[in-house]
């Protein structure tokens, strides 16, 4: 490794870079990009859930509960219904993804024998918003009820028969107001890394094949290890910038909390970054051409990232076979680490584990990379 | 006219035969999509790893413990013996959910009165935390109930009237079970269409463009629509064949039904696939190399993805966001993907639907050609 050479290249592969400002501006446009649209459209808070309403009775209790329903901001109520085959459209159509269905006799009822019984009709082709809204339901339903037991009893003036033997005390840590953002922006860092680093350097080394350029280099004395490190230096400078970024606005637009240290985490996207950047290189030496390299990288980097991260999906609730998969993808580690620095302030000993993991991957990938370039044009 | 088509199709489908990388990207790629998204993607909330401290030791407390363990929904990965422990277990994530029953909770159900149950939760997947305390809630309070009503009998004291209980009764239209899978794999099923023909389209006539074989294609005697036909119909043909592949792979990998009728799932296709040529053909007008046409395609289909609703709700999203979700396709196709996968309903629902992306689709296509007729002079 002679560090003239490597200088050599380095300033070429600086000059390839600024003079393509379109392509700079992409590797930072990225980050913001992915940021903005993600941390404002993944929401898995379920907010104004379009109710409809059927109020077979239409008495003043009846009116009371759908008034609830109208006032929590979990939903919204979109209309009132006559029958049930107008639920059924509104249901279809996607008017509503709830409906309220109050019986006749349903005051009666209640001040007769204090029950009652209200139907919840819910839309269920959304299975998880389906199943949240009928958590809201419940909650807003049992708030009603537990405010007419409290206005009976003060005009029985009579003694209360607790309802609720079992009082669940719950509290939540690290997220205390279980913001979904909280959850989803950290993970974000990850996948711009991993679309920066392995996208970008997939297409550098292919589009040299590509352009015939590739003989020139291999031409010159530099050896393959060198080419590989000035090649992929621009590229990793690039990706922590994009990280700096990422972090800037997850802290101080999303407000996403921050409790660990910066050390940990700018160590740990390095590690990261070099598995990805290796990843890019290792393909696109293997692919020679450019659409294909960034598509098989987008496969192995991106996609994973996405899906088998626990990024947005846990892990522990894939099958058996799946959760083995996740144990051989790099950015897995990642996650775990990014989610825990921010939120639980963990330090390097609590994540030794996987850092651990994530080392050993950035070794034998680098290793992998050196091996696969060799100075040949067959 | 329509015997130059012809030719430019056949030449079309000669180098989708000759190119193995194309065919190869055009198949295994959205089939490894499919499966993966239909195993990975799942909101649903099973065996939350549970760390469980009695320190109460009676027949009470290990009654609830039971009852949470059976309901499937929670699993015990550890047992704490000390306060210190469980909350240990749950600040290193070794459990997602701790119980503690804290001593004396069965004295207080035996005198009927109300004793505490403490949760902890890891809040860091706000999801699955959410989903979790709700069944804790239906769990402690179903139990709390049947205690009591026990505790009645056994004693033979009368229970007192309870004053007002409201009970819900809930039913799930069109996926009783809340099977995550069903509501992801026809999403997938449109998401895989859009990014592979948006990809083929823009990558094939960039390619031409790049090599330089696009002007050999001017000087024959083609006019710009044949062109523009020849080029967009063997891609469309080819759309509705991978859609075909994608759903058979989907259903018959995760056993979604298919409630409606297939007709107005081709009609709702042909639909979208003519937005999907358009914004193709119109990339490609826009990128001179395939780097280019590769990074306007991601910043094109990652925000159509994002908004379309694929996995989560539109109506979550902040307004501003909300307006530009009507000028994406894909949010139209999910919409009547999934109608006609699980609800199975026709067009006299659909049909707003199919009007949004045959207008969406008609612009796309006549800006694409308009541009590309001023790009070939």
């Amino acid at each position: 490794m002679k560090l003239r050479r490597i200088k050599a290249i380095a300033v070429k592969e600086s000059l390839q870079i600024v003079r393509d400002p379109r392509s700079l501006m992409i590797a930072l446009l990225i980050p913001v990009m992915q940021m903005f649209m993600l941390g404002y459209s993944i929401s898995l808070d379920v907010k104004h859930i379009p109710v409809c309403a059927y109020d077979r009775e239409a008495s003043q209790r009846s009116q009371d509960l759908l008034a609830r329903f109208a006032a929590s901001h979990y939903f919204s109520l979109k209309q009132l219904s006559h029958s049930y085959a107008e639920i059924k459209r509104d249901i279809d159509d996607g008017t509503c993804k709830l409906a309220i269905v109050i019986p006749a006799g349903f005051s009666q009822g209640l001040s007769d024998a204090g029950t009652g019984s209200v139907q919840a009709l819910i839309d269920g082709t959304d299975s998880n918003t389906a199943n949240i809204a009928a958590n809201y339901a419940r909650a807003v339903i049992a708030g009603f009820a537990s405010d007419l037991q409290v206005e009976t009893i003060q005009r029985e003036s009579g003694t209360v028969q607790t309802l609720t033997p079992v009082d669940v005390q719950a509290r939540v840590w690290f997220n205390e107001d279980l913001e979904s953002r909280n959850f989803i922006v950290p993970g974000i860092v990850a996948l711009v890394m991993a679309i920066v680093g392995a996208q970008l350097t997939s297409l550098t080394i292919a589009r040299e094949w590509e352009r015939g350029t590739m003989e020139l280099l291999v031409s010159t004395p530099v050896k393959p290890l060198e080419l590989m490190l000035v090649k992929l230096l621009p590229y990793f400078v690039i990706g922590l910038i994009d990280a700096a970024i990422c972090l800037a606005l997850a802290v101080l637009w999303f407000e996403v909390p921050f409790r660990g240290a910066l050390a940990t985490l700018f160590f740990t996207a390095s590690l990261f970054l070099i598995v990805v950047l290796c990843i890019g290189y290792y393909v696109s030496v293997a692919i020679r051409s450019q659409v294909g390299a960034s598509q098989i990288a987008l496969m192995l980097t991106m996609l994973p990232t996405t899906l088998l991260s626990g990024f947005t999906f846990p892990i522990d609730q894939m099958p058996v076979v799946i959760r083995g998969v996740t144990y051989l993808v790099s950015a897995r580690y990642y996650v775990t680490i990014l989610k825990a620095v921010f939120l639980k302030g963990a330090d390097v000993a609590e994540l030794a584990v996987p850092i651990a993991c994530l080392f050993l991957y950035a070794v034998v990938l680098v290793l992998l990379a050196a091996r696969a370039f060799r100075k040949t044009l067959d | 006219m329509f015997n130059r088509i012809v030719q430019l199709l056949i030449k079309e489908f000669l180098e989708l035969k000759r190119d193995r990388s194309a065919r190869f990207r055009l198949l295994v790629p959205p089939m490894i999509r499919m499966v993966l998204f239909g195993y990975a993607a799942t909101f649903e909330v099973f065996n939350v790893s549970t760390a469980v401290l009695d320190q109460d030791h009676t027949q009470e407390s290990r009654a609830l413990v039971a009852a949470f363990v059976n309901s499937s929904r929670f699993k015990v990965t550890t047992v704490a013996k000390t306060h210190h422990e469980a909350q240990d277990a749950v600040g290193m994530s070794d459990a997602q959910v701790g119980i503690i029953v804290p001593p004396g909770f069965a004295e207080l159900l035996r005198k009927g009165q109300t004793a505490p149950a403490q949760i902890l939760v890891d809040g860091t997947n706000s999801n699955t935390a959410l989903i979790a305390l709700g069944y804790v809630g239906q769990i402690a309070g179903a139990f709390g109930q049947g205690y009591a009503l026990d505790l009645a009998q056994r004693t033979g004291r009368v229970l007192a009237k309870p004053l007002v209980n409201v009970t819900v009764v809930e039913r799930y239209w069109y996926n009783p079970n809340l099977n995550s899978r069903w509501f992801f794999v026809p999403g997938v099923i449109a998401t895989l269409t859009l990014i592979t023909i948006v990809n083929l389209t823009a990558f094939a006539i960039v390619r031409e463009r790049e090599v330089g074989t696009l002007e050999q294609l001017l000087v024959t005697p083609i006019r710009p629509v044949e062109f523009i036909i020849g080029k967009t119909l063997p891609f469309f043909l080819i759309g509705l064949l991978e859609v075909a592949i994608v759903a058979g792979v989907g259903m018959s990998c995760f056993d979604v039904p298919f409630a409606g009728n297939p007709l107005v799932l081709f009609a709702g296709t042909c639909l979208f696939l003519l937005s999907v040529l358009g914004l193709g053909l119109l990339i490609s007008t826009l990128c001179s190399t395939q780097q280019q046409a590769f990074a306007s395609n991601f910043f094109v289909l990652n925000p159509m993805f994002i908004l379309a609703g694929f996995a989560f709700p539109i109506s979550s999203m902040p307004d501003a966001l909300q307006w530009f979700t009507y000028i994406d396709p894909l949010r139209y196709f999910l919409v009547i993907i999934r109608g006609c996968y699980l609800k199975g309903v026709g067009m006299d629902v659909l049909w707003p639907q199919m009007l949004a992306l045959a207008a969406l689709g008609t612009g796309l296509l006549t800006i694409a050609a308009l541009r590309f007729r001023k790009s070939l002079d």
